[in-house]
């Protein structure tokens, strides 16, 4: 077989598997809310502090 | 950081800290924090206390206000096992998870709190947001908290969850699978598509010597990716298609599946016999288009709901006797005989009769106006009055699905949505029945002439002509028309509402919660200015009475140095109350009543008030007409006709007048039955009519009008079933709105004309035997993108023309 058909044969191999990547991820929900994620990462981390209110300046 | 912190103090000077809503006089002032009422301080108190206050700097007043949540909430039903086991979405040792449905959710200070609630009640153990969705999942400890606990806290942060009854979680959960299948079939397509567009470009390029070895190989590897996308990707179109056909009439889906299964089989045929690459290019692009069509119709308006009917209203549970006591039940367990217990606030669920002595029940759900009903022992309740005052029994007489206000809203104006068939509908059954006379007479001249062209030429113009454009036309305009119009507060609940703002001349509003407020009402008191004593004297006398003008004379008032118990007390309904108090008689009532001279005033109503012998003086209660309202009714006024239906009294007709136009047609102490017959008297004389209103007692107004928009103060509130809601701060744009709308209409027209235009260019290629699939590989997707690009342009520029944008 020419080199060039496992070439295309391997390219559509891979792009399957990023088909399937993103079938996963939708199907995990990972698309059904896509503001809450953005905002989220801005949040600070989720501990108890208590001497922590001046900081922010207000 | 510090000019934005500057900023945000001098604006709180005058607006809630909490919700931002601007301090009226009586405001509160607690941590050097203005507050406009007491719910929002209390928010603010209990996040304080949590150290959640990053909750107001992530965004300037987040909050919802709390000032006309007045009556709490009550959860108890949660404690209902059936009730529960339905809400749950998992239920282990000493662990929940539940998923609530806030509506309040709109900024990311609302993520932030709502995913904190570990920090306020220990036995959260993690809750997460949905921000599309606006919905908030809890998991929580069992043994620490329950379901109803849970309910309660976000309650008393201002997020008050909605419960419906119903299989109305397992709607949102088919809708959400329904938008992840969308997404991978998109998904699909699109891979499909960029594959086989590479893999065509050998053809397109033309094959010379050694290549022409892998031209089968190419082109069969295109009809494996094509595969997919017909039968998967695009099946939903043959499926719709297959039902249409069925049901006798054409959509615009048979064009499509025509269309995909001829392109399919052509370039299939033509792949097997070697004699051309087929047009998987153009064909799998086709679909591909037309699901990102749909998808963005989706997504427009997923978190609205508009179909939020009486069930929603409806409590979920009550208190139902049973030997054992009173017990929480479904409603929809209810049976007649039932006996049941309505405590202070909640709704009736189904017709029932009285058999306490008394009970105040308030109808303005289901009539719209302000009238608190005095009943007596043995009266027949209807489902959806409110009930306030103690607790009170009653004999259940009907099933909830029977009920009065159930049929109401089942009236014929329901039929609407079957006759609803929209334009391109009508226009695609001449389009596929012109496209095949034109193929059949192209093929029959081809097969005089040189019938080697027959096929080609055949299903070249069915391939062509195949109705992408116009499909597309439709889904595009409406949704960025949608767009356009959510952004200004006005939320259509389909894209066929859209077609239909073409034939609207005619404009009827409804009066109260319409055109005036309901809550807003100012009292002043004319007469010499009432002492502490007097006060005292009168609100004794008006707490006695449920009618809306003492209460709200009742919150006038205030809260007096001395409280009294009245010794006698008489109310004449639709006259006045006569009472001793503290040995000093009050009459308060009409100026017949109480002996004083008054005349009728325009938007007045006024109270007397005698004391003793003296006439004090009266409380002049003013409707209050919403801004903007005078502008607007004029510009409507230019080119509709307009009407005014009140299920009130004529009082204020003479204030109307004012700013409506002689031509106006006002009719007063409308039923609901007779506001729909009205609108239907309107539409047999040929007018197409938009019907505005707010209560259930529109709602047979708004099903029967052809544009019913509902009028709220909040989109997220309870609203009758409509075709568009409008926020009441909109109210005075809704000429331009209208106006926007009917545009609309030139910009889908113009659509189609452009890409009847490419039809016309490309039948008349294939009929003359000169097609390329190159041609068709170019032409299908540009005219597909062109008029995609073509309506979003037209629609905001028109949006720019009507000051929307």
């Amino acid at each position: 077989m020419s080199v060039i058909l496992i070439l295309i044969i391997t390219s559509i191999i891979v792009a399957l598997l990023f088909l399937g990547a993103f079938y996963w991820a939708v199907k995990s929900g990972q698309y059904d809310d896509t503001y809450s994620p953005s905002v989220r990462m801005l949040f600070e981390d989720k501990k108890r502090k208590k001497t922590n209110n001046e900081a922010h300046g207000v | 950081m510090s000019i934005a912190t500057a900023k945000q103090h001098t604006e709180t000077a005058t607006n809630c800290y909490h919700c931002g809503d601007p301090c009226e006089s009586d405001k509160i002032v607690s941590d050097e924090k203005d507050f406009c009422c007491q719910g929002c301080k209390t928010v603010y108190e209990i996040l304080s206390e949590n150290e959640l206050c990053n909750y107001y700097d992530l965004e300037a007043s987040p909050g919802q206000t709390l000032k006309d949540a007045d009556e709490k909430s009550v959860y108890d039903f949660l404690d209902n096992e059936a009730i529960k086991a339905r809400m749950l979405d998992f239920s282990g040792d000493n662990y929940e998870k539940v998923s609530f449905s806030v509506p309040a959710i709109h900024c990311s200070s609302c993520i932030w709190l709502l995913e904190n609630l570990d920090r306020l009640n220990e036995a959260v153990i993690d809750s997460k947001v949905d921000f599309s969705n606006k919905t908030v999942t809890v998991h929580y400890h069992s043994e620490d908290m329950n379901l109803r606990e849970v309910a309660e806290m976000l309650d008393s942060i201002g997020y008050a969850p909605l419960i419906n009854l119903d299989e109305d979680g397992d709607r949102k959960k088919k809708e959400a699978t329904y938008d992840r299948q969308l997404i991978i079939k998109m998904g699909v397509a699109g891979f499909c598509f960029g594959n086989i567009m590479l893999l065509s470009f050998p053809d397109y390029l033309g094959l010379t010597g050694i290549e022409q070895n892998y031209q089968s190989f190419f082109r069969y590897l295109n009809v494996l990716l094509a595969l997919p996308v017909v039968f998967y990707a695009g099946a939903d179109y043959f499926v719709s298609a297959f039902r249409s056909i069925r049901q006798r009439y054409a959509n615009i889906d048979i064009p499509i599946a025509l269309g995909v299964s001829v392109l399919f089989l052509r370039s299939f045929y033509e792949v097997a016999t070697g004699i051309g690459p087929g047009y998987f290019d153009s064909l799998v692009g086709l679909i591909f288009y037309l699901l990102i069509g749909k998808w963005f119709q989706n997504k427009t308006y997923r978190s609205m709901s508009f179909d939020r009917d009486y069930k929603s209203y409806f409590p979920l549970a009550v208190l139902k006797k049973e030997e054992s006591g009173l017990i929480s039940t479904q409603v929809t367990e209810l049976v007649k005989g039932d006996e049941i217990a309505m405590r202070n606030g909640e709704i009736i669920p189904a017709d029932a009769i009285l058999i306490d002595d008394e009970a105040a029940i308030d109808y303005s759900f289901i009539t719209g106006e302000s009238e608190a009903v005095q009943q007596k022992k043995g009266d027949y309740l209807y489902a959806g009055g409110r009930h306030t005052g103690p607790m009170t029994r009653m004999i259940v007489q009907k099933e909830v699905s029977q009920s009065y206000l159930t049929r109401l809203w089942n009236d014929d104006a329901f039929s609407k949505e079957e006759e609803g068939r929209s334009m391109i509908d009508r226009i695609s059954k001449y389009f596929t029945l012109t496209i095949i006379g034109i193929a059949v007479l192209a093929g029959l001249y081809w097969q005089f002439t040189n019938p080697a062209n027959t096929w080609l030429v055949f299903t070249a113009v069915l391939i062509v002509a195949c109705p992408c454009a116009l499909a597309l036309v439709t889904p595009f305009t409406s949704g960025s028309v949608m767009r356009v119009l959510g952004r200004n507060k006005f939320y259509l609940k389909n894209a066929s509402v859209v077609e239909k703002f073409s034939t609207v001349d005619s404009v009827v509003f409804d009066k109260t919660g319409t055109i005036t407020h309901t809550t807003n009402k100012a009292v002043s008191f004319s007469g010499d200015e009432l002492s502490d004593q007097e006060k005292a004297l009168v609100l004794p006398v008006v707490t006695g009475s449920t009618h809306p003008l003492s209460r709200l004379i009742k919150e006038f008032l205030g809260k007096p140095e001395k409280e009294y118990l009245p010794e006698s007390f008489t109310e004449l309904p639709g006259k006045g109350i006569d009472a001793i108090v503290a040995g000093v008689k009050v009459l308060l009532g009409s100026a017949g009543f109480v002996g004083a001279e008054g005349g009728q005033e325009a938007g007045l109503t006024r109270v007397y008030l005698k004391i003793g012998s003296r006439i004090r003086g009266s409380f002049a209660i003013r409707s209050q007409y919403r801004d903007g309202i005078e502008s607007c009714v004029q510009e409507l006024a230019k080119d509709h006709k307009l009407a005014v239906l009140s299920g009130d009294n004529n009082n204020e007709a003479a204030a109307l007048r004012q700013f409506f136009p002689e031509s106006t047609a006002m009719k007063f102490n409308q039923s609901p039955e007779s506001k729909l017959r009205e609108i239907k008297t309107i539409q047999e004389q040929g007018h197409g009519v938009v019907m505005l209103g707010d209560g259930l007692n529109d709602a047979g107004a708004l099903k029967q009008s052809d544009i019913g928009i509902a009028v709220t103060e909040d989109i997220a509130a309870f609203s009758p079933a409509s075709d568009a809601i409008l926020e009441a701060s909109a109210l005075s744009k809704l000429n331009q709105l209208l106006r926007f709308g009917k545009s609309s209409r030139k910009v889908i027209w113009a659509s189609f004309v452009l890409s009847f235009l490419y039809n016309v260019v490309g039948i008349s290629l294939a009929v003359m035997g000169v097609f390329t699939p190159l041609i068709a590989a170019i032409l299908m997707p540009l005219s597909s993108i062109s008029v995609v690009f073509f309506t979003t342009f037209g629609v905001h520029l028109f949006a720019k023309r009507f000051k929307l944008s």
